[in-house]
């Protein structure tokens, strides 16, 4: 088997590395194993594994599934191979635009499509609603702080329960 | 035009006194979250104008947030190289929103509204990148002045959200709360009893990654570590946070013990290599960046231990911060590399003889 990197030499080392359930298989030449910084014995790799994954394969968009490249967002203008090529999407309609391919490749860079942080209410459209969540959240964070016993953090958080009530 | 720092509180380098939780071992935490404005392209697609109507409404925005109240603007294009280099070094901004990747040059308009802890980078690769920065290991309270920030910024701004994906991002692997956090860790027993290759292949096994100094693409020197979350999708902030904390909580108590067995296991080698960093860092002429480093690792490592009593952390962070090229081409106005290894030295005596003779009198 060839090296990956200089596809000329024989490949002597198999770097294989799961993230999220996704298994990526990287085979090296020796030499090009050494630039790289990878190392076999129990000394440290000089670079990061996964900034060198990327490097090889124009970063995340090699994980997107094989679509149809010449679709245009309808905003900016930007098509699936833009991306392909710079790994950055052209607005946020991308994301519509894109939905299916997008769905897939964010299951497979974060396990997950699903959103469940903080969700964000657009100015103006909530006012009173927001409050109570707020209050909520801090009360929240102030008891796990308190158990954590990181007071400084507490008093912060109770200084800031104050103003919100 | 020249940076004017002291415009800063303590020049944007707070976290340097080392008052946090664990900043023996833990430098510092930085938190950021990702946003973009919602009808316009993401900043890589943005033509001038829209780059200016961008840094105007965040601005804006910002004026009237109380958490913002005493920060300063940058304006990156109308800085010099250096400038922005020494920027970069105080982990200000990002080598993307610096033009210092190949030296592409500054987007117009590129900002960084800071007030030295807590700030904005305005067209960076996303439309905002707030971030918040602390000394030691600070994870919740750095978030806490984030989450504030954001929530007085969105109620300002439209911020690009989708029902399912989150927060929108120029790159899918911020997107969702985008965000990111990591801590500057010093790992030197993990890296001296060969145990290193392992958390950091166990990192990559819970959702973590690290890098070097200075964040993305960044190489390893002086066993200093960044340690952040590989994703931001799909766990709320207060798990991404809560998660990291624990796997660092986890590698700092991993590495005391580490140097626990060196210090029991081999005393005088670690002692002999302490000092020998200490002398050569005290009495050499002449440095380069990468030998510092590793030096101010033996050194560090040696405070530590307690086999040096008369050198501050506070000491060891700013020999860490100072002795890059920019800092020291700025002070010195010259960045050949012999003149930069010869100032380096210099600076590195002098704070040592310093810490020395305050300390022990």
């Amino acid at each position: 088997m060839m090296c990956d990197n200089c596809k000329e030499k024989e490949a002597a080392i198999h770097l294989t590395q799961i993230v999220d359930n996704s298994v990526t298989t990287v085979h090296l030449c020796p030499q090009c194993a050494a630039e790289k910084g990878v190392q076999t014995g129990a000394n440290v790799a000089k670079f990061p594994l996964s900034d060198f994954l990327a490097s090889m394969g124009k970063g995340v968009a090699a994980h997107l599934p094989p679509g149809d490249s010449a679709e245009a967002c309808a905003f900016c203008g930007a098509t699936l191979s833009d991306f392909r090529d710079t790994g950055r999407l052209g607005c946020p309609h991308c994301y519509e635009t894109f939905e299916t391919h997008l769905r897939l490749l964010l299951r497979r860079i974060h396990g997950s499509s699903h959103h469940v942080g903080e969700v964000y209410l657009t100015p103006g459209s909530a006012g009173a609603e927001v409050k109570e969540p707020e209050v909520t959240q801090l009360r929240r964070q102030l008891k796990a702080a308190v158990d954590a016993e990181n007071f400084e953090l507490a008093a912060e958080l109770r200084d800031r329960l104050r103003a919100a009530e | 035009m020249s940076v004017d720092l002291s415009l800063l509180r303590d020049g944007g380098v707070s976290w340097l006194d080392g008052s946090g939780p664990e900043s023996g071992i833990v430098l510092s935490t930085r938190v950021r979250l990702a946003r973009n404005l919602h009808g316009l392209p993401f900043t890589v697609r943005t033509k001038d104008a829209d780059r200016s109507a961008i840094l105007e409404m965040v601005l804006e925005a910002a004026r009237t947030s109380p958490d913002l109240a005493e920060a300063t603007l940058f304006r990156l294009a109308d800085l010099d190289s250096l400038s922005r280099q020494l920027l970069h070094e105080r982990h200000l901004i990002s080598k993307e929103i610096g033009g210092l990747d190949e030296d592409r040059g500054v987007r117009s308009d590129a900002a960084l509204l800071t007030d030295g802890e807590l700030g904005i980078m305005i067209n960076e690769e996303d439309h905002l990148r707030l971030q918040c920065l602390r000394s030691g290991f600070a994870l919740p309270e750095a978030y806490v002045s984030l989450e504030q920030l954001d929530a007085t910024l969105g109620e300002r701004l439209p911020f690009a959200f989708h029902p399912e994906f989150g927060y929108l991002t120029s790159c899918p692997t911020n997107a969702g709360t985008g965000l990111r956090a990591s801590v500057l860790i010093h790992l030197p027993g993990l890296v001296l009893t060969k145990e290193i290759a392992k958390v950091l292949q166990g990192l990559s096994q819970v959702g973590l990654t690290f890098r070097g100094l200075y964040g993305e693409g960044s190489e390893v020197v002086g066993n200093f570590f960044q340690l952040s979350n590989q994703t931001t999708l799909g766990k709320s902030e207060d798990e991404l946070l809560d998660h990291l904390g624990k796997i660092v909580r986890q590698v700092v108590d991993y590495e005391t013990k580490a140097r626990e067995v060196l210090q029991r296991g081999a005393p005088a080698v670690i002692s002999d290599k302490v000092w020998r960093a200490y002398g050569l860092l005290r009495y050499a002429r002449s440095l380069s960046f990468e030998e510092t480093m590793n030096l101010l690792s033996g050194v560090r490592l040696g405070v530590g231990l307690n086999l040096i009593n008369d050198l501050s952390v506070y000491t060891l962070n700013k020999l860490l911060v100072f002795t890059q090229p920019a800092h020291l081409a700025r002070e010195n106005g010259s960045s050949s590399e012999p003149d930069q290894m010869l100032a380096r030295a210099a600076y590195v005596r002098r704070e040592l003889e310093a810490d020395a003779s305050r300390m022990s009198p």
